[in-house]
């Protein structure tokens, strides 16, 4: 077995019979620095709060302009000091994992380290305080900001243009799609399917329904990529285009990325690349020279801004030649005088016919102002911190971090595509062999009691029971030596048939969550009175 | 590279167990001619900390920062006092560095917040449930709008002019690929809103009536006679919100009648950042409309030993489980922003918002009293929160360029919300909030004095 770092240290295992679960129960429900905390609505009050107002302001003194919509009923909001707030949501905190805590080997979400040079720039006040409506004399800056990013994005994809404003990557898939609808519709050419393989992250087809399209699968081949033959033989003039994930959610480089781009074109229609796995290629490949007509890239995966708990993202679109011109609004656009303009609905018409010969032709504006700017400047930090030849290792290290992985457990996890060649910046494993009763869902569990986030579970939907590892590039050997240790241990207990992972996790601030129960009936709101003095103490909330 | 853990001694050992010569042997799936040999060319090599923060802080030096001005710009983003324990939280990195809760057993912390959130935002708004945030006010209004397609079958939608520009543009724009038939309009300076207007457009084909509150111009409408004359013919009432300290002063859209309400979060806690990454809020006053909501919604529930618990629920609606057939196709959203707002609004409680909300409304009246002794100045709001339009007898946009050369922010022009509308070209519209002292109304009024004279 590995060991767990270099020097050979090992954590104390507890002696049998004297496991941590097994003491005695507490009467506040809390476990040492496993502490339980109530709801802010339980501890707080109407009359409670933490900030303090220049004396004078006073809601009694407020004058009457307001119509006769002044408020009249309370709306029920508890209020904390500033030391029950910290307090509060530091006990809450220390509930989540978190890559800051460890290995987070999420499948297609590139968990990577978070530098914190990238929030301590996102803070300088003229980033983080600056209006999106000031005067654009005050802000030159910020579009420099916006104009360098967009430069690094083209350069490293090899594309022609890029739109900033998408939100997230979901909303950049959007944004790619109706760039193709818009220029489908600029020819006349009214096309109705996009087709989407079965491995797709489940935002390419809600994407392509909710852009009005019908949405048809690509097969596969045994080896994990798309059937070329068989995407030939659907396309047709019906076809607007095809989203592809490259590399795919199996882990695979699409090695006819290029022949499917070139089919997809002679039929008429656009390529859309998913560009949720650009992590493993940055810097090796650019998805223009493969025939790609649009990608989002997800800032905060591939460029380190932090997930955050859900958000939030940032999905600027790389496009090529054929489909910039249609790119939404606002865009920045820098002049061979060196000045960065901002380029806005008002505008657009005259500065298209000015410097693009009047080619610009945007499908219209996707968001009020001009996107995420938090998370550009977090990301050119990121992108200059590491250069074109860090960027480059960037990939080299995550794909070789995943290959590591894969070959370390495939002796023991089924590995469906082991055999399809070398995985990318993910490795992909099946539930086969696992013992009669114990799922791909037990082994997550007890992973988390070893310490770990499960990897991505269940998707991508071909493989039965599938585990999808991304350990990214941030993490050291001895990391993956003691995360692999620990895969392979839980592994062999679910092949083992060991029942008490079917419990697990044991040790986390929870057990499994009775997922039946909240769905049957809904509980989505706080929907108690507040107490109005007097307080719930700690001890009879939240515990057991 | 101070990012990447693996030495050369490791990289080696690691190739040699996944069998490689180098690590070219794992990218031989890349086509050949598609390889590229080094670097790409023309883009600078990997910098120090330090060269880094240089370069960031130059550029940020170009910007003119709103504290280092007065300040008076609104129109759907405003600049309030967040405390420094905001800041201090969400760059904790258990809440900075998670992932979506998508493992409940670890990740109670934000699950928590994100219930808290939800229920802090459906009582904000008077509605029943909220969810867990979209990316931001406009993209908001836009799912509502499609929301209510789905609930009313029907796909002609009415907006009011006084809605924000750029949220009806979105609107507008996404309505061209799923072919809803959208009725705008362009607002006229009136004193009140024309809710008699807006009613009148209203029919038996309509699915639903957007209006902003405060609206565009800082008016404020009342809700409750737009809300009857929709659900009279059969259609929902949307509501949007820009500036949720507002809620702190008026009555909620949720009691006057409001079948959904979205809005910015941004206001709370989040900041202005150049316009992004705000906050979407999303509420449905009926709980029965919830299984049409769009974005991830947080439920309680109880883990095996009976202990309270929170669980992303309802996912049935939702991309990853629906995929072609799912209420939206947002995955990511704003979840750390959600963070900031609820840490916000909890130091504020009852008692902060609504002093904040007296603060905000006082000082404007202040400001709206001293701009309207200015001369060539008119004030048009009949009523207001924290915003209004003033009407200045000449190009506003001139004239806020003119200043902010001067070093005064003096607000948005009508000018760059509704460029080539040559009626509303000489407003102006100003926002005060906590932030705004005194001294800077006064900057204001005697710049803007110097600029018509």
């Amino acid at each position: 077995m590995n060991a767990p770092n270099k020097s050979g240290w090992k954590p104390g295992t507890p002696v049998e019979g004297h496991n941590a679960v097994s003491g005695p129960d507490t009467v506040t429900g809390n476990r040492a620095l496993m502490l339980e905390e109530p709801l802010i609505f339980e501890i707080g009050g109407p009359d409670t709060t933490g900030v303090d107002f220049a004396a004078g302001a006073d809601a009694d003194r407020l004058a009457s302009r307001l119509g006769d919509l002044a408020r009249s009923e309370p709306i029920g909001l508890p209020g904390l000091t500033e030391p029950e707030t910290v307090r509060h949501y530091t006990r809450l905190s220390r509930q989540n994992y978190a890559i800051d805590l460890g290995l987070f080997p999420l499948g297609s979400c590139t968990m990577k380290h978070n530098p914190r040079l990238n929030e301590k720039v996102a803070r300088m006040p003229g980033f983080a305080d600056v209006h999106p409506l000031q005067p654009v004399d005050t802000v030159r800056g910020a579009l420099e900001v916006m104009n360098e990013l967009a430069h690094w994005l083209i350069k490293l994809t090899g594309m022609h243009g890029v739109a900033m404003s998408p939100k997230a990557g979901a909303h950049g898939e959007l944004c790619g799609i109706l760039c193709i609808r818009a220029a489908l519709e600029a020819k006349g050419d009214a096309r109705e399917v996009i087709l989407v393989p079965e491995s797709a992250h489940g935002t390419n087809p809600a994407t392509a329904a909710f852009a009005g399209y019908r949405v048809e699968d690509i097969p596969a081949t045994s080896e994990g990529r798309v059937d070329l033959e068989a995407l030939k033989a659907r396309l047709g003039p019906d076809v607007a285009g095809v989203m592809i994930t490259n590399p795919n959610t199996c882990g695979l480089f699409e090695r006819d990325m290029k022949a499917i781009s070139d089919a997809v074109h002679a039929a008429g229609g656009y390529v859309y690349c998913d560009g949720a796995n650009f992590n493993a290629i940055v810097g090796r490949v650019r998805p223009g020279d493969l025939g790609v007509d649009a990608m989002h890239i997800n800032l905060h995966k591939t460029f380190s801004t932090p997930h955050g708990g859900g958000g939030p993202g940032s999905g600027p679109v790389v496009l090529s030649e054929a489909l910039s011109p249609y790119a939404p609004l606002p865009y920045t656009a820098r002049t061979a005088d060196g000045v960065v303009h901002l380029v806005e609905e008002e505008d657009a018409d005259s500065f298209s016919e000015e410097h693009f010969g009047g080619k610009m032709q945007s499908f219209g504006r996707m968001t009020a102002f001009h996107g995420q700017m938090g998370m550009f400047t977090r990301a050119l930090t990121y992108i200059l911190s590491h250069g074109a030849d860090g960027l480059r290792q960037v990939a080299e290290d995550a794909v070789l971090n995943a290959n590591y992985v894969l070959r370390s457990l495939e002796d023991l996890l089924h590995a469906p595509f082991a055999h399809s060649g070398p995985c990318m910046h993910e490795a992909l494993f099946g539930d086969k062999g696992f013992a009669e009763g114990l799922s791909t869902l037990d082994l997550a569990k007890a992973l988390i009691d070893e310490g770990y986030h499960p990897m991505t579970m269940y998707f991508p939907l071909v493989v039965h029971g599938a585990m999808l590892v991304e350990p990214t590039e941030t993490e050291s050997k001895a990391a993956l030596d003691q995360f692999i240790m620990a895969l392979r241990s839980v592994a062999e207990r679910a092949i083992a048939g060991d029942e008490s992972m079917k419990s697990a996790p044991h040790y986390a601030p929870r057990r499994r969550l009775d997922e039946t129960q909240a769905a049957r009936k809904p509980l989505l709101a706080w929907e108690g009175e507040l107490a109005p003095s007097g307080r719930a103490v700690r001890s009879e909330v939240g515990g057991r | 590279m101070r990012y990447l853990p693996l030495t050369d001694a490791d990289r080696g050992a690691m190739l040699e167990k996944v069998g490689a010569k180098s690590i070219d042997d794992l990218f031989v799936d890349v086509p050949e001619e598609a390889r590229l040999s080094g670097p790409i060319e023309g883009l600078p090599m990997h910098a120090s900390e330090m060269a880094v923060e240089k370069h960031m802080r130059r550029l940020s030096k170009k910007n003119l920062a709103a504290g280092d001005a007065p300040f008076f710009l609104g129109a759907g983003a405003y600049r309030h006092h967040v405390p420094a324990s905001v800041d201090h939280i969400i760059q904790r990195g258990e809440f900075l560095t998670a992932y979506t809760p998508y493992q409940p057993e670890i990740a109670q912390g934000t699950l928590q917040m994100l219930f808290e959130f939800q229920s802090q935002v459906a009582r904000l708004y008077g509605c029943a449930v909220a969810n867990a945030s979209m990316y931001d006010g406009s993209t908001a209004c836009w799912e509502a709008v499609a929301m209510a397609a789905r609930i009313t079958k029907r796909d002609r939608v009415v907006l009011s002019g006084a809605l924000h520009p750029h949220y009806a543009e979105v609107v507008r724009t996404m309505a061209k690929f799923t072919e809803d038939e959208i009725a705008g309009a362009e607002p006229a300076l009136q004193s009140a809103p024309d809710n008699q207007g807006l009613i009148a457009r209203i029919d038996d084909t309509t699915s639903c009536v957007v209006v902003q509150y405060p609206d565009i111009l800082g008016r404020l409408p009342n809700l409750q006679e737009i809300a009857d004359a929709a659900h009279d013919k059969g259609a929902l009432l949307i509501v949007v919100n820009t500036e949720p300290v507002a809620l702190g002063a008026v009555k909620s859209p949720g009691e006057q009648g409001a079948d959904i309400v979205v809005g910015e979060g941004q206001a709370i806690g989040v900041g202005l950042q150049f316009g992004g990454p705000y906050l979407g809020l999303f509420a449905v006053r009926d709980p029965k409309h919830v299984r049409q909501m769009p974005g991830r919604l947080c439920g309680e529930t109880v883990d095996a030993e009976g202990k309270r618990g929170f669980v992303l629920t309802l996912s049935t609606r939702e991309q990853h489980i629906r995929r072609e057939k799912a209420t939206s196709n947002i995955c990511t959203n704003s979840g750390l922003c959600a963070l900031a707002f609820s840490v916000h609004m909890t130091l504020l409680g009852e008692k902060g918002l609504r002093a904040l909300a007296a603060e905000n409304h006082r000082l404007a009246c202040i400001a709206a009293d001293r701009l309207a002794k200015v001369p060539g100045v008119s004030v048009l709001n009949e009523s207001f929160f924290n915003e209004f339009t003033v009407r200045i007898g000449q190009d506003a946009r001139a004239v806020v360029r003119k200043l902010a050369d001067d070093g005064v922010l003096a607000g948005v022009s009508l000018g760059r919300l509704f460029p080539g509308n040559d009626a509303l070209a000489d407003g102006l519209l100003v926002a005060v909030t906590e932030t705004t002292t005194e001294e800077d109304i006064e900057t204001l009024a005697s710049a803007l004095e110097g600029a018509l004279s």
